[in-house]
């Protein structure tokens, strides 16, 4: 077939319309992002205190997480010990291997394996919930009784996320270096005392503080994220198993984004 | 027909809708509809899948706002309320919806207690409990106070449904198909309930439904929902005694004789 310049002019157009409306639905949908966030600072202060629900979110967030979070550490300080081991020999230096491994645990690996699993574990579990809860109308429910759902639902678990996240990564820090140290002290036969005061002599309050600031963003992006995809879940059982997976991908990729950003940051700071 | 005697008053309109439209994008649902729910009566508003007749009712207790018209609800603009006025009405709406939406999470203790201690918060624990069991006395469902919603049947979430709108004492009940998949024998039960609550609590009430069956054995007045606008009212004789094939489809599907 020919292809008259008319015709050609008239398949632009249709291409630059699907294209202009494609734009226009990523901008609405920044801007639903936008004021999803801003209704949660609007309505964090606003009275009621929904203080029994964030308790309970608290409860289930953070200290149901601990025996994967225990595991998950403590098996990451005894690999990353043993895995950074044969670079240290090479040079005979394996006496900094506390300072070394403290410095990696402290600044990278705690924060970043705790909000992976957290945005695995809370993030699916949130928007499952929230997304089933949508679905099956549970929500609407909520409102009718005169009840705000935003608030009961979405705010408690920000809430809760953005404090028990880095609760948690203080945690894992914490039995993470327990991991190291029994591997430590089982290939170099380093005491506790010593390995703790290289530990801690390797680090600065100012890691530790980084750290835990990183640790309440990636808390509160992963409540967030989870809240808002299951907020938003569109009907049908589908959309329940589309918000959880999609609350844990985008969660990850905003917890990668956001490390890298920090780590702008606080280079610049140090 | 339906049995007993409820008592009607024509002249107190609880719910005034006029001229009511909404559009979903391109799809217009509700093209001008005007309806008048009196104190005291069961409305049936019949009407086949996807007519906007949840739409309606959602609209009636403020989670969707209309494009036009007015929604007079016990005296106050729905479409104008926000915030606490809004919550202050909603809680003389009970609102039963299509799939019972119980709150998964919670017992159905809890999930009867949630409207009430969140509303009524100087209640002591004994009179919440016994609130609770009274509404779960008029649903018939004592024995299920401490299981989970998704231990029960359609038909018992049904009517725990039903009973959590009861707990705050509507003035208005809204049930969404509350027969909607249940058995012949189930059925009869939800609508002997539905007509029970009108006497005992003297509530006014719009009922949803495309069962014909329960449209007769509650309904005091029924309106028929078609392309977007309220086509028949009356009896159900006066609803059904027409020659529009689309009326005559309604009915035939239901009594297959
Ligand atoms: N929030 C919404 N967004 C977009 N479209 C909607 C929304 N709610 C309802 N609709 C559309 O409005 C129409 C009417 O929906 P509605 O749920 O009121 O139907 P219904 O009469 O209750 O049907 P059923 O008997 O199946 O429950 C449907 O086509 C539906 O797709
Ligand atoms: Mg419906």
């Amino acid at each position: 077939m020919e292809v008259s310049p008319e015709n050609e002019k008239r398949v632009r157009t249709r291409r630059s319309r699907v294209i202009s409306r494609k734009i226009d639905r990523f901008f609405l949908a920044l801007y639903d992002i936008f004021s999803f966030n801003v209704r949660f600072f609007k309505e964090v202060f606003l009275p009621p205190y929904e203080g029994k629900e964030i308790i309970r979110q608290c409860y289930e967030i953070g200290v149901r997480s601990l025996p994967l979070i225990s595991l998950t550490g403590f098996i990451i300080g005894i690999v990353f010990m043993n895995q950074s081991r044969p670079s240290l020999a090479e040079f005979g230096a394996t006496s900094w291997l506390p300072s070394l491994v403290s410095l990696a645990i402290v600044r990278a690996l705690a924060p970043l394996v705790t909000a992976l699993i957290g945005a695995g574990r809370i993030g699916s579990m949130i928007g499952a919930e929230l997304g089933s809860m949508k679905v099956t109308e549970q929500i609407d429910a909520m409102e009718v009784s005169a009840t705000n759902p935003f608030k009961f639902l979405v705010v408690s678990r920000v809430l809760a996320t953005t404090f028990m996240i880095p609760a948690l990564m203080m945690y894992t820090m914490l039995v993470a270096l327990l991991g190291a140290y029994l591997n430590v002290s089982a290939n170099e036969g380093t005491s506790f005392v010593t390995y703790f005061t290289q530990v801690f002599d390797a680090i600065t309050f100012l890691d530790i503080f980084s750290s835990v600031i990183k640790s309440t963003l990636f808390g509160y992006t992963i409540g967030m994220v989870g809240c808002y995809k299951g907020y938003n879940s569109s009907k049908g059982t589908e959309g329940v198993g589309k918000a959880a997976n999609s609350s844990v991908v985008t969660a990850m990729f905003l917890v990668f984004i956001e490390e890298l950003l920090s780590l702008q940051v606080i280079t610049a700071l140090r | 027909m339906k049995k007993g005697q409820p008592v009607i008053d024509r002249s107190i309109s609880v719910i005034s809708i006029k001229n009511l439209v909404k559009s979903f994008g391109d799809l217009d649902v509700l093209r001008g509809v005007d309806l008048d729910l009196y104190k005291g009566e069961n409305l049936v508003v019949l009407g086949k899948s996807g007519t906007g007749k949840s739409v309606l009712i959602k609209i009636i207790s403020g989670l969707l706002r209309p494009d036009e018209g007015t929604v007079n609800v016990l005296g106050e603009d729905v479409p104008q309320l926000r915030g606490r006025d809004l919550d202050r009405l909603r809680l003389r709406i009970g609102f039963s919806f299509q799939n019972s939406a119980l709150y998964d999470s919670m017992t159905i203790k809890k999930n009867l207690e949630f409207p009430l201690v969140r509303n009524q918060k100087d209640l002591t624990r004994g009179e919440v409990l016994q609130r609770v069991e009274t509404v779960l006395d008029a649903v018939g469902l004592s024995q299920t106070i401490n299981q989970m919603p998704s231990e029960l049947s359609g038909g018992q979430r049904k009517r725990i449904g039903i009973a959590r709108t009861l707990i705050l004492n509507p003035d208005i009940m809204l049930y969404d198909e509350p027969t909607a998949g249940l058995d012949p024998i189930t059925c009869i039960e939800i609508n002997n309930l539905i007509n029970e609550v009108q006497e005992r609590f003297h509530t006014s009430s719009i009922i949803i439904t495309h069962d014909l069956t329960c449209a007769k054995a509650v309904g005091d007045r029924m309106v028929m929902l078609l392309d977007g606008v309220f086509q028949r009212q009356g009896t159900f004789e006066e609803v059904f005694n027409t020659d529009d094939k689309r009326v005559k489809l309604f009915y035939d599907y239901n009594f297959i004789d």
